[in-house]
């Protein structure tokens, strides 16, 4: 075992020893969302003042601001009031061994190939290996640390580094950028910030696993990156294990800053709750994140695998000011049953000589509705801008729909802009010549989905990759025919 | 090899296949002609354990086992093989992939060892001269963007590359220019041997110039109503298939 | 009522057609001349494309012939030497060779045709002795109702060559029709209809040429009906290559029986304003329909391609690639159609247009239209509009290369995909010397 699976494997051990022999008090807000409200979550977590009148100017604009409405995307209407926007870390430990859970679930994380320990914690079993505490989390952190890399988490980082994130904290997604930044600027709980120095390159991949606390705060979550001049980083977010919520929304923002020279890049691999057979339940994921190249010859790269929420509406972006900046997007969507995603990308070009790259695969099954909707704006001084657009559906089955949205807007006649879209299908034909070759169906899936999916998958951070087309194939199990 | 007795076959409701009887041989090539309609495709279809289908009589017999018990996938690892007339496009795999995935889950099911990665190499270049197919064409998807022929001689690859016991060619020679054509028949030949078995079926005569059948059957109302041997094809394409139905007509 | 566009072309048309009547001789009472005369009477009412209409937006020829034409009916008789009308043909090409002289049929230019399952004759000699011939092609593929350019030809159809491929029979050499006009006296105007029936199993190429010798304004207007048997192999290829005078309109309509394949090259290199409208019904299962178009455009030529494939059966494939470079002032317009009927399940279609702009002034128009009713389909269309790479200009160049050899390498890398499929030698060889020739200039 390698020694980052190492370090995995002790601190999820750890999390359980210790975040949770801390006194408790009750706390947990009244429904509903008010000033009041907001001030009670600023004060439970100790912040600053500069930091409440921030969240408290995001939610006066918030309640100016009507909710959104999106052609494709069909859901009951949230009420907002009807929700709990504060409540402590809880105690995850809560049942005594794995045979207390959902079989099925089980089942699904020995599919995905997921460790015993990590079941555990996952679901909330309590683990009765006793690690010091201390070995852990700060090996890990010493290293970073001799580098200068900061990686905790946001709450964290206000009290740190407070200087670093008023910097930069809504440079990138400002509360009035749309309704849910907003909501998430006035509200969010809790996140991760990371800060790369100047010529520093991460070592290691930065997960969301490394984070302390990292229980139950994602509901509004709230990430910061950023890579000073020559730095590099690569960031994952999520697991591939389904995660269920109590909260049905989920808000959430991240914000990128890359410095001339830097390089950073994003990867999600997300599998929130998809609602049962019937679309009932589900989560509804709306995300918006965003990444700025502001120095020259930066780099951001968003690759994401998305295959749960019951509604997705999510569209990393690059703002590529630096020149000679690059962005790029890298995005597998699955839709089954009832799911429905609006996703897609904005890559703005405002320097010289940028490029972007976008290749978006959907994938819908069952009743499901997939769209993208990407837009590629090549501003008027953006000289020599590159664009390169591929927006691919598959289509499995007869009952879901795929349907494209790309809105390009030329500014400038030095730019060279390529879309390309296409849309197939994947019926009982395809699977039919699969098995008439002694393929049986089960492989023939997994082998068109992977094949179909591979451009995008192969940007993946390995461990993840080999999680991802796993997942991809369990998410579209029996839905063909 | 193959033996069909009395099979009945119908999709949506509609019986296609109305009791066929036939013995297929090792080393043995038939063809199975017929006006449109007839049931040929349908025949090749049901043989290939096409779900859409449903059997409502009689046995086939593959190998001694009961060929109608087995699913789809089974039956081509059993070593059955169906070249079909519209190959479908599986985007994102590629051929050789495809072959590769293929290739090894027919010998794990006949206890053999998978293939490495030199001897596939060497056995995929040793066909694809074969039937005069190019490499660019086997890494690009599988039968995306191919033409008509290119689709044609894919399907003639593969079958090399699996070397089944028994192939149904169904209408392989539909939409084909003569070169295209000379090079799918050679292919065909060149494959056949005393131990493996063809059952060609097409609509024109013109291909059994080039794979010359040992016996030809003539379907017609979804039952074989003459069979012979190569010259009753000739006759076929002098009298056409109007003689056929005028005879099975008059005797009825 | 709107008002009927292009009424100077209808009246000279009007009095043309009264001569015309009288010239044919007892066919009057024919088939085909009712056809004509219903033709005319729909063009009459119907009138040109005006500046408004849809399928002309771009291309403005009404305004174009009006303005330059005297549209008088009087024509002289060409005056071509031996020598000028060789100068038009193309070099080192081996094909059966058809020559038509301002629109009329040559015997003395033409090859005499005389092989097995080969019969290439005068339209007006079919018309006039074996008219059933043409029965279901005629008319029938090219609709006078659907374009104002076909009315027109209709009207007056005459000539044109009528060829015969039968049941099986492989054409090795292809035929080669010449359109050589004589503009050196007087405008000319002449309309020509050639109609093709490819027997079942047949393979035969069809090579067309139109060229103008003189300095006067010229308009030819085509139409060609082309019916593609049950497996049948029919390339047809179209070279455009006329002077800066030439105006020209081609209705290409073929219809595909089960199993068919039928290959469109259309090369559109030079010439005043060409509109070129390719039609193909895929009225079979299993057939491929392949269309490949290269314009080159210069100076202040227009040329317009308006492309229709109809899918209306299952399981067939059909495959566009159309490239456009404008230099100069030119003006490039692309309409691509794709229509997949309800019944036309496992349809495959593709198409692609590119184009680069090599000035300011260049235009390009380019309008990709996809109208699908099947569910069991797979359909893609891609367009791109750019400029040369510089970049890579620059690195030819440090390498040695001088920029205009530099440019044109560039520019053909960028053709290779339309010009490495010419299969004819002779052809690709003329289209990559005019390549040579315009680019590294």
């Amino acid at each position: 075992m390698s020694t980052d699976d190492h370090i995995l494997d002790e601190f999820t051990n750890k999390e359980y020893e210790h975040g949770w022999a801390v006194d408790l008090e009750a706390d947990e807000a009244p429904k509903g969302l008010s000033e009041e409200i907001v001030r009670f979550i600023s004060a439970k977590k100790e912040e600053p003042q500069w930091l409440l009148e921030s969240r408290l100017k995001a939610f006066r604009l918030w309640e100016s601001m009507k909710t959104p409405e999106w052609a494709n995307v069909d859901f009951p209407k949230v009420n907002y009031q009807d929700m709990i926007y504060y409540s402590a870390p809880k105690q995850s430990a809560t049942l005594k061994s794995l045979d207390e859970v959902d079989p099925e679930l089980i089942a699904t994380f020995e599919k995905l190939g997921i460790s015993l320990t990590e079941q555990k914690r996952l679901t909330g079993v309590a683990v009765d290996a006793v690690i010091d505490s201390v070995s852990v989390a700060t090996t890990f952190k010493e290293t970073l640390g001799e580098l200068g890399i900061i990686f905790c988490s946001f709450s964290e980082a206000v009290k740190e580094h407070p200087e670093l994130v008023k910097k930069h904290m809504g440079t990138v997604v400002p509360a009035s950028d749309n309704y849910f930044a907003a909501l998430n600027s006035a509200v969010f709980s809790d996140g991760s910030f990371a800060y790369i120095p100047k010529g520093v390159k991460c070592p290691m991949e930065l997960s969301t696993y490394f984070r302390i606390n990292a229980a139950n705060t994602g509901q509004f979550e709230r990430t910061l990156i950023v890579a000073d001049e020559g730095s590099s980083v690569s960031y994952l977010e999520g697991c591939t294990a389904p995660q269920r919520d109590e909260n049905q929304l989920h808000a959430a923002i991240v914000e990128i800053k890359a410095a001339k020279d830097a390089t950073v890049k994003y990867s999600t691999v997300q599998n929130w709750y998809p609602g049962d057979k019937n679309g009932n339940g589900g989560i509804y994921n709306f995300v918006t994140k965003r990444g700025i190249c502001e120095g020259d010859n930066s780099k951001i790269s968003w690759t994401q695998v998305e295959t749960g929420s019951a509604v997705t509406w999510k569209y990393p972006s690059c703002i590529l000011k630096g020149d000679n900046s690059q962005g790029e997007f890298y995005s597998v969507a699955v839709t089954n049953n009832y799911q429905q995603a609006d996703t897609g990308t904005k890559m703005i070009h405002i320097g010289k000589n940028t490029k972007s790259r976008i290749v978006s695969k959907g994938i819908s099954a069952g009743k499901s509705q997939n769209s993208y909707r990407g837009q590629v704006h090549i501003m008027k001084r953006a000289e020599g801008a590159r664009n390169y657009s591929q927006c691919d559906s598959l289509l499995m089955g007869d009952q879901c729909g795929a349907h494209t949205f790309p809105y390009i807007d030329i500014e400038n006649q030095s730019a060279q802009v390529e879309h390309e879209a296409t849309t197939s299908k994947i019926g009982e034909d395809q699977i039919f010549y699969c098995k008439q070759r002694g393929i049986d169906e089960e492989s023939a899936v997994a082998l068109i989905v992977n094949g179909y999916a591979k451009e995008v998958l192969k940007q993946l951070p390995m461990e993840f990759a080999v999680e991802a087309q796993k997942l991809l194939a369990l998410t579209l199990e029996g839905s063909v025919g | 090899m193959l033996s069909i007795k009395n099979l009945k076959a119908s999709i949506e409701e509609k019986e296609i296949l109305k009791g066929i009887s036939l013995e297929v041989k090792a080393g043995e090539v038939h063809a199975i002609m017929g006006p449109n309609g007839s049931g040929k495709s349908t025949l090749a279809s049901v043989l290939a354990g096409r779900e859409d289908y449903e059997v409502t009589g009689g046995e086939v017999d593959f190998l001694g086992k009961d060929l109608l018990e087995i699913d789809a996938d089974t039956r081509a690892r059993e070593g059955i093989f169906l070249a079909f007339q519209y190959p479908v496009e599986i985007p994102g795999v590629s051929t050789t992939n495809f072959m590769k995935t293929a290739l090894n889950q027919i010998r794990e099911h006949r206890g053999e060892k998978s293939l490495d990665a030199v001897s596939f190499l060497k056995r995929m270049k040793e066909k694809m001269k074969l039937v005069e197919i190019d490499q660019s064409l086997l890494s690009r998807s599988l039968n995306e963007g191919f033409s008509g022929g290119e689709k044609k001689r894919n399907e003639i690859f593969q079958m090399a590359m699996l070397e089944p016991k028994l192939a149904i060619l169904d209408e392989t020679d539909s939409g084909l220019d003569i070169d295209a054509l000379r090079i799918v028949a050679n292919g065909v030949n060149a494959l056949k041997s005393k131990d493996n078995a063809t059952i060609v079926v097409t609509h024109y005569q013109r291909l059994l110039d080039y794979i010359v059948p040992d016996f030809v059957h003539v379907l017609y109302n979804g039952r074989i109503v003459k069979s012979g041997t190569k010259e009753l094809a000739f006759e076929l394409e002098e009298k056409g298939y109007d003689w056929i139905k005028e005879e099975v007509d008059a005797s009825a | 009522m709107e008002k009927i566009s292009g009424q100077l072309i209808l009246s000279a048309l009007i009095d043309q057609f009264e001569s015309f009547e009288k010239s044919l001789n007892g066919q009057s009472k024919s088939n085909a001349h009712q056809i004509r005369k219903n033709a005319l009477n729909y063009l009459v009412e119907h009138g040109f494309p005006h500046a408004k209409s849809e399928e002309y937006k771009f291309t403005n020829l009404t305004k174009a012939l009006e303005k330059n034409f005297e549209l008088n009916t009087a024509q002289e008789s060409p005056s071509l030497s031996d020598q000028q009308i060789s100068s038009v043909e193309i070099n080192n090409l081996d094909a059966h060779k058809i020559v038509f002289i301002n629109g009329k049929y040559s015997e003395i230019h033409s090859d005499k045709v005389d092989i097995q399952g080969l019969k290439a004759i005068p339209l007006n000699e079919v018309l006039k002795d074996s008219p059933e011939k043409l029965d279901a092609i005629f008319s029938a593929k090219a609709d006078y109702k659907a374009d104002p350019f076909i009315a027109m030809n209709t009207a007056f159809s005459q000539d044109g060559i009528f060829i015969e491929i039968d049941d099986n029979a492989v054409i090795e050499r292809p035929i080669m029709l010449y359109f050589i006009g004589d503009s050196e006296k007087d405008e000319l105007l002449y309309q020509i209809r050639n109609i093709v029936k490819a027997g079942k199993f047949s393979q035969c190429t069809i090579i067309e040429k139109f060229d103008t010798i003189g300095d006067a304004w010229s308009f030819t207007n085509a139409v060609v009906e082309i019916d593609v048997a049950e497996n049948a192999h029919l390339k047809y290829f179209k070279i455009e290559n006329d002077t800066e005078k030439a105006y020209h309109v081609s209705n290409i309509h073929a219809s595909q029986a089960t199993n068919s394949t039928f290959t469109t090259n259309t090369y559109a290199l030079n010439g005043a304003i060409v509109r070129n409208n390719l039609n193909i019904m895929l009225e079979g299962e299993g057939c491929e329909a392949y269309m490949n178009g290269l314009y080159l455009l210069d100076g202040k030529t227009h040329v317009d391609n308006h492309t229709v494939v109809d899918h209306m059966k299952p399981n067939c494939y059909s495959n566009e690639l159309y490239k456009g470079i404008m230099d100069g002032s030119s003006r490039g317009v692309f309409n691509g159609k794709i229509f997949v009927r309800q019944d036309a399940q496992k349809t495959n279609a593709f198409q692609s247009n590119k184009n680069v702009l090599l000035t300011d002034k260049a235009i390009v128009n380019t309008k990709p239209q996809l109208e699908i009713w099947a569910d069991d389909v797979k359909c893609s269309h891609g367009c791109t509009t750019g400029q040369l790479d510089l970049e890579a200009l620059f690195y030819l160049q440090s390498r040695g290369i001088q920029k205009e050899k530099a440019r044109g390498m560039l520019l053909q890398a960028f053709a290779s995909d339309v010009l490495e499929t010419v299969s004819i030698d002779a052809i690709k060889y003329y289209l990559k010397a005019i390549f040579i020739q315009r680019l590294e200039h």
